[in-house]
């Protein structure tokens, strides 16, 4: 199973799910195709909603801090939503919850960047 | 008695995914848990994207090995490459560390493995390649006959 990936917008905050399976593979394809949906929609906000991500490795902490970098540039926030226990334990060991914010849905992710679902 | 296999394939990572997957179905036998499955799958992605990324240096025309052995509730894993090697072992376990900043790698890979096994012993000469043997016990079955 690969990866799939989905870019939507909502004012200025890209909204990031996968779903698949995120490893060294995927990674590249992934860093790629988000810093373009950053570009096109002027984008300051990134959430990132990993509800249906099945599976992921060190590649993807890699990609999310790279991002996360690059929003932080621009002024923006990172929120992560809709995590799995297992991705949970990745983010807890890599201390990556001390830079994003971690949410329990899309909704409130977006609550918290003051834009209403 | 021993169960043993031994997988031989190509330094491509479209393999990353084939390793991980094929390792869980050998060890679904021992029918581990769903956390321990995961594990040992993240366990063999780090392991097999170092051999890609660092042993090999994106060379993809090269040989990964893995060999994986069960007794009882007890399993040995050993991935290999025949790759450049790591010259300095503890500074490359470090979490956070990684040679290869430029490619947002997020120097993880060791404290994963690490994490998620009992054991994970590392050998490696530079120019000749590195060899990691990785163990873990699956926690004792959870359905009691009583």
């Amino acid at each position: 199973m690969s990866l799939k990936t989905q870019f939507t917008t909502k004012e200025n905050v890209l909204l990031v799910r996968l779903s698949g399976e995120l490893d060294h593979h995927t990674s590249d394809r992934l860093k790629k195709e988000w810093q373009q949906a950053i570009r096109e929609n002027n984008a300051k906000h990134v959430i990132l909603n990993l509800e249906d991500l099945s599976f992921m490795d060190s590649s993807g902490l890699g990609v999310f801090l790279g991002r996360y970098k690059e929003v932080m540039q621009l002024g923006g926030e990172m929120v992560v939503c809709s995590i799995s226990p297992a991705v949970k334990r990745l983010f807890d060991l890599s201390g990556l919850f001390k830079i994003i914010r971690l949410e329990e849905s899309e909704e409130y992710a977006l609550l918290r960047l003051g834009v209403a679902s | 008695m021993k169960n043993n296999m031994h997988l031989e394939f190509t330094s491509v990572s479209e393999n990353e995914a084939f390793a991980r997957v094929t390792v869980a179905s050998f060890i679904a036998q021992l029918d581990p848990t769903m956390d321990e499955l995961t594990e040992l799958k993240t366990v063999v992605s780090e392991a097999v994207t170092n051999s890609i990324i660092h042993g090999y240096e994106n060379r993809q025309d090269q040989k990964i090995y893995i060999s994986c052995s069960i007794e009882e509730d007890e399993i040995e894993l050993v991935i290999r490459d025949e790759g450049i090697g790591i010259s300095d072992i503890d500074e490359a376990v470090q979490p956070l560390y990684t040679s290869k900043p430029e490619l947002e790698r997020s120097g993880m890979g060791f404290t994963i493995m690490e994490n998620f096994m009992d054991k994970v012993e590392v050998v490696s000469h530079p120019g000749e390649g590195t060899t990691l043997k990785l163990y873990k016990q699956l926690k004792k079955s959870k359905t009691l006959c009583n």
